[in-house]
């Protein structure tokens, strides 16, 4: 009793203000979009953009002010290390991207509403900040929560379209659905450990590895997970939902809110339960098999881009998930691999994928249909965009040397050196299965005709976003340490 | 010294340099895209050029120009680059080649012709990735630039190609990636297998005199290393994407692929099988052996049967690959010797060949031999003699490049390395020589059927083909001086290497 009784003890709680700096900022600019955008008449709905822009910016340099620190607050529920300060910067810089990405698309689609838009995607965003540092279920639990309910909104917000009510109905049903299996498991474990501090729970259930309760509950806990970074067989609100969303809106599931999903299920899987790999890593060895399996498989026939894209992200969980997968009763040096090569996946893959889905915003403002048919010639109509949009391609499949190959190439070598060769295999055969549907768009785009030279005319904000993206998978293409530096010094596992 | 240091990476990333320029230029500055292209690859030639001037010819077997800094250090790799007399020829032979195309492009652009752009910047990619293939001293590394060269080729054919272009292209792609990833499984393994003061490494220097722990673990790693070679190479039954590609491919593509290309197979079975896996390359040499008499027997029979003067031209280069593969698998000095002679001549004369193929074509707009002949030496006189010329130095004319690549091989297959069954050898020395009849049987052939006879009508009333013209004449010549020179000089080049092999084959005797 007396850890549960230790949070009531200490009733005046110390707060440390430096360390939750960026969400205050990020809290701050929310508040105003919502006050602001009362007053704003149409034609200055603009500035909506501006104020959320001007808060990411804000945040990032408050987080700034924080590298190299290491503070705990909120009596240990708030945690800001390297690792939390690594996917704050992920969710600041997509986020930032995402900004630029959408500022055209909200002016031509939804002018009036776009403040409500800046308002939910900077409080989904502000759950993500507070994810990476949540070392506590409860904490974890808001910050899910947090990301979740926003982007139920937002997918549903073509308000007129019955495909994004469709969207929104069905990521809310399995989101809230996710959440009771997690909040269930999580109280069966506070039953067991006596605490929601993930290091208490940990040592509390270090007695504990084959108790079957324990095992069950981290595997409900994992299952929730599962539904949010969309993995097999938790998959199918995925396609249908970034389909039916507004574009900005799957890109920014497809990426943020999935990285956000795997930077708790890291927290929870090592911090929480490092004495349970035998139990839990199994379980992604099987999800991350049926997850690139299904994805890519199904990828193959797709005929909308936005579906290939999904089905290609579900494939890419996979790849994420497969580290996760090898690491039962392995020593510190594999599980820092382990670790480490899905750290450098998540970040590559979100840079690539938000490219992607920037070429995708692109071309949809003249081709609603978002048909993959629409590709081709896509270089005879804008050259820069179709080149950038196949070196996304290329680099999602894998291609060497492009950064997508480096994020592929470490996780196979995690695999081999956790031993697990069947894994290893079925990872090869799956890139190939991927190589082949995503150089058919690159060469739609690249070798086909074009049924007419019409130009797409590309907005400057957008251009920005994809150069941005480019510039990010050169850098990481020829010095695949770019990421790498991060990665082990963020490790959350004690080497 | 600093220069000597960075030295091999400017030969590797001026085209790639020169690449992205072009990209950056408009369309329309069509001489200023002309400039970069010659100016970048220039540039690579004169610098490997130096390269060969400052190499220090009484240390072959060292390796020179070395940068060796910290690249990828969670994995260990390095960016490791150096030549020794095994990789310098190679290097030069990359960027004499490439630079000769560019010219050749200059002036004689593959359709569709408005995309000058691409095709330039894309044959400067190719090269980034072909020299650094030849200096790459990390394993990754060399994964890289190996895999680099793929792309470019892919849209180089399929692009620019004829025929079944995008078939080709595909087919060639897909070839190469799957033997190319079990030659990744091969690093991979070797990798976790090497211990090198208690750490890993993907050095190729380091990890030679590593035994991996057994042969049997050796051989285990070489099926991975050899399917990933062979391919490229290719070796007979692998080789059937290189008739398609070649087939379709433009013509430098062509000019490239030969030239260049196929090397990046062989030089990895000297560069990298045989030194890292000395035991298991004992093992499967007589196999290696085998599947090369086969090719070379096997490629002429084929080209007797082609129709087509560019597929005849792919299948001979089967032979020829057979001859240097032969070479190799003999283990000795004297194999090795001539199978990097081989590749050089190899290299200048069939790159030669697809040259004059691709300019017949463009003025006959058929590749079809009997079509455009007989009697093309009374129509266009140059480009016939020059044919024959080059065709004769294909067959192994001594005097010419392409005999001493070859009967050095056979001679070496006389006596192959100790340990390795000499009865078996010999059998193979006898059926390559009867290749060698072969081989010269189809080319005489061919030139007779080209050049030969009386010159059909409709050719002869056609005022648009030309003889030679003179970019023809300016991107050939260093190619024919080169035919004769090494013919007649091939110290040329076995001064260079014959250290380097001597060091190489020590683990062999």
């Amino acid at each position: 009793m007396t850890i549960a009784l230790h949070v009531l003890a200490t009733a005046t709680v110390q707060v440390d203000l430096h360390a939750i700096a960026p969400e205050v900022v990020l809290a701050g600019a929310l508040l105003a979009v919502l006050v602001i955008d009362l007053f704003l008449p149409d034609r200055f709905k603009e500035i909506n953009g501006a104020i959320a822009m001007a808060g990411v910016v804000g945040a990032a340099i408050a987080l700034v002010t924080l590298i190299g620190e290491h503070r705990t607050t909120f009596n240990g529920m708030f945690v800001l290390d390297s690792y939390a300060l690594l996917f704050k910067f992920l969710f600041l810089a997509v986020a930032g991207v995402l900004l630029l990405m959408t500022v055209d698309y909200l002016n031509e689609e939804v002018r009036g509403a776009q403040g409500e838009f800046y308002f939910l995607l900077l409080a989904s965003l502000l759950g993500m900040m507070v994810m990476p540092s949540a070392r506590d279920m409860i904490a974890l639990f808001i910050a899910l929560e947090t990301v979740s309910i926003p982007a139920f909104v937002l997918a549903g917000f073509k308000k007129r379209d019955a495909s994004s009510n469709e969207a929104a109905i069905k990521f809310f049903l399995i989101g809230v659905l996710a959440s009771a299996v997690m909040l269930f498991g999580m109280s069966l474990i506070y039953g067991v450990a006596r605490s929601t501090n993930l290091a208490v729970i940990a040592e509390a259930l270090q007695g504990r590895t084959h108790d079957p309760l324990v095992s069950a509950s981290i595997l409900l806990i994992i299952t929730g997970f599962a539904f949010k970074v969309s993995a097999a067989p938790f998959h199918f609100w995925a396609p249908d939902t970034y389909e039916g969303s507004p574009v900005p809106v799957a890109a920014f599931l497809s990426v943020a809110s999935k990285a956000a999903g795997f930077a708790g299920l890291l927290q929870v899987a090592f911090l929480a339960f490092p004495h349970h790999t035998h139990v839990w890593a199994p379980g992604f060895a099987i999800l991350a098999a049926a997850t690139m399996t299904v994805g890519n498989v199904i990828a193959l026939s797709q005929t909308n881009i936005v579906r290939l894209l999904a089905y290609s992200s579900i494939a890419q969980a996979g790849y994420m998930l497969l580290p996760l997968g090898v690491v039962a009763g392995k020593g510190p040096e594999v599980q820092g691999d382990a670790f480490a090569s899905a750290l450098t996946y998540i970040l590559i893959y979100s840079f690539m994928n938000l490219g992607a889905f920037a070429v995708v915003i692109a071309v949809g403002r003249r081709k609603p249909g978002n048909l993959i048919s629409d590709y081709e010639g896509l270089l005879q109509r804008e050259p820069g965009l179709a080149l950038a949009g196949a070196f996304f391609l290329l680099s999602l499949a894998g291609v060497v040397p492009t950064a997508g190959f480096w994020a592929k190439f470490f996780v196979f070598r995690a695999a081999i050196s956790g031993g697990t060769i069947w894994l290893a295999a079925l990872m090869v055969v799956n890139t190939l299965v991927g190589l082949y549907y995503y150089v058919q768009v690159a060469a739609k785009m690249i070798l086909r005709e074009a049924p007419d030279r019409e130009r797409l005319g590309v907005p400057r904000a957008l251009t920005v976003a994809i150069a941005l993206m480019v510039l990010v998978i050169v850098v990481v293409t020829v010095y695949p340490d770019a990421f790498n530096h991060f990665s082990p010094r963020s490790t959350l596992i004690a080497l | 010294m600093t220069f000597d240091k960075w030295l091999l990476s400017l030969v590797v990333f001026a085209p790639l340099v020169g690449a992205g320029l072009i990209a950056m230029t408009p369309r329309a500055r069509k001489d200023l895209i002309h400039f970069v292209a010659v100016a970048s690859s220039g540039l690579a030639l004169l610098l490997s050029i130096v390269a060969l001037a400052r190499f220090d010819y009484g240390s072959t077997g060292k390796m020179q120009f070395e940068a060796n800094t910290s690249w990828i250090s969670t994995i260990g790799a390095r960016y490791h680059m150096g030549v020794d007399g095994i990789s310098l020829p190679m290097l030069v032979l990359t960027t004499l080649l490439t630079f000769l195309c560019v010219l050749y492009t200059l002036k004689i652009m593959p359709k569709p012709r408005d995309k000058r752009k691409g095709f330039l910047a894309l044959i400067l990619l190719l090269e980034t990735g072909m020299s650094g293939t030849f200096t790459a001293l990390d394993l990754v590394l060399f994964f890289v630039f190996w895999e680099l060269v793929l792309v470019p080729m892919y849209f180089m054919i399929s692009i620019w190609g004829s025929e079944r272009k995008e078939y080709s292209a595909i087919k060639f792609f897909l070839y190469t990636l799957f033997g190319s990833v079990f030659m990744l499984l091969g690093f991979l393994a070797m990798y976790f297998r090497s211990d090198v003061g208690g750490a890993h490494t993907f050095d190729m220097i380091a990890l030679q005199g590593q035994h991996f722990g057994g042969v049997g673990f050796q051989n285990l790693v070489f099926l991975g290393l050899f399917l990933g070679f062979a391919i490229k190479v290719p070796m007979w039954p692998f080789h059937t994407w290189l008739p398609d590609a070649h087939g379709d491919a433009p013509t430098v593509g062509s000019v490239l692929l030969a030239g260049i290309l196929l090397k990046m197979g062989t030089y990895g079975f000297i560069r990298i099988a045989l030194p890292l896996l000395p035991d298991a390359a004992k093992d499967w040499a007589p196999y290696i052996g085998a599947l090369s008499v086969i090719a070379i027997i096997y490629g002429a029979l084929c080209c007797l049967a082609q129709k087509d003067i560019k597929r005849l031209i792919a299948f001979s280069s089967v032979g020829h690959m057979g001859f240097i593969m032969l070479g190799i698998s003999t283990l000795t000095p004297t194999g090795i010797n001539a199978a990097i002679f081989g590749m050089i001549a190899h290299g200048v004369i069939t790159g030669m060949l697809f040259f004059l193929a691709g300019s017949i074509y463009e003025r006959y707009h058929t590749r079809q031999i009997d079509d455009i002949g007989p009697g093309m030496l009374q129509k266009i006189p140059r480009m016939g003699v020059i044919f024959v010329f080059v065709g004769i130095a294909s067959l192994g004319l001594p005097g010419l490049a392409g005999f001493w690549g070859e009967v050095l091989a056979l001679l070496a297959a006389f006596n192959p390395a100790p340990g390795l069954p000499n009865s078996l050898f010999r059998t193979y020395m006898v059926l390559g020589g009867v290749g060698t009849i072969l081989t010269a049987g189809y080319m005489l052939w061919l030139i007779q059927r080209l050049n030969l006879g009386v010159l059909r009508e409709k050719w002869a009333k056609d005022r648009q083909i030309d003889d030679v013209r003179s970019i023809e004449t300016l991107a050939w010549a260093p190619l024919l001086a080169f035919v004769l020179f090494l013919g007649v000089y091939p110290r040329a080049i076995f001064d260079i290497t014959t250290g380097a092999v001597n060091g190489l084959t020590r683990v062999f005797r």
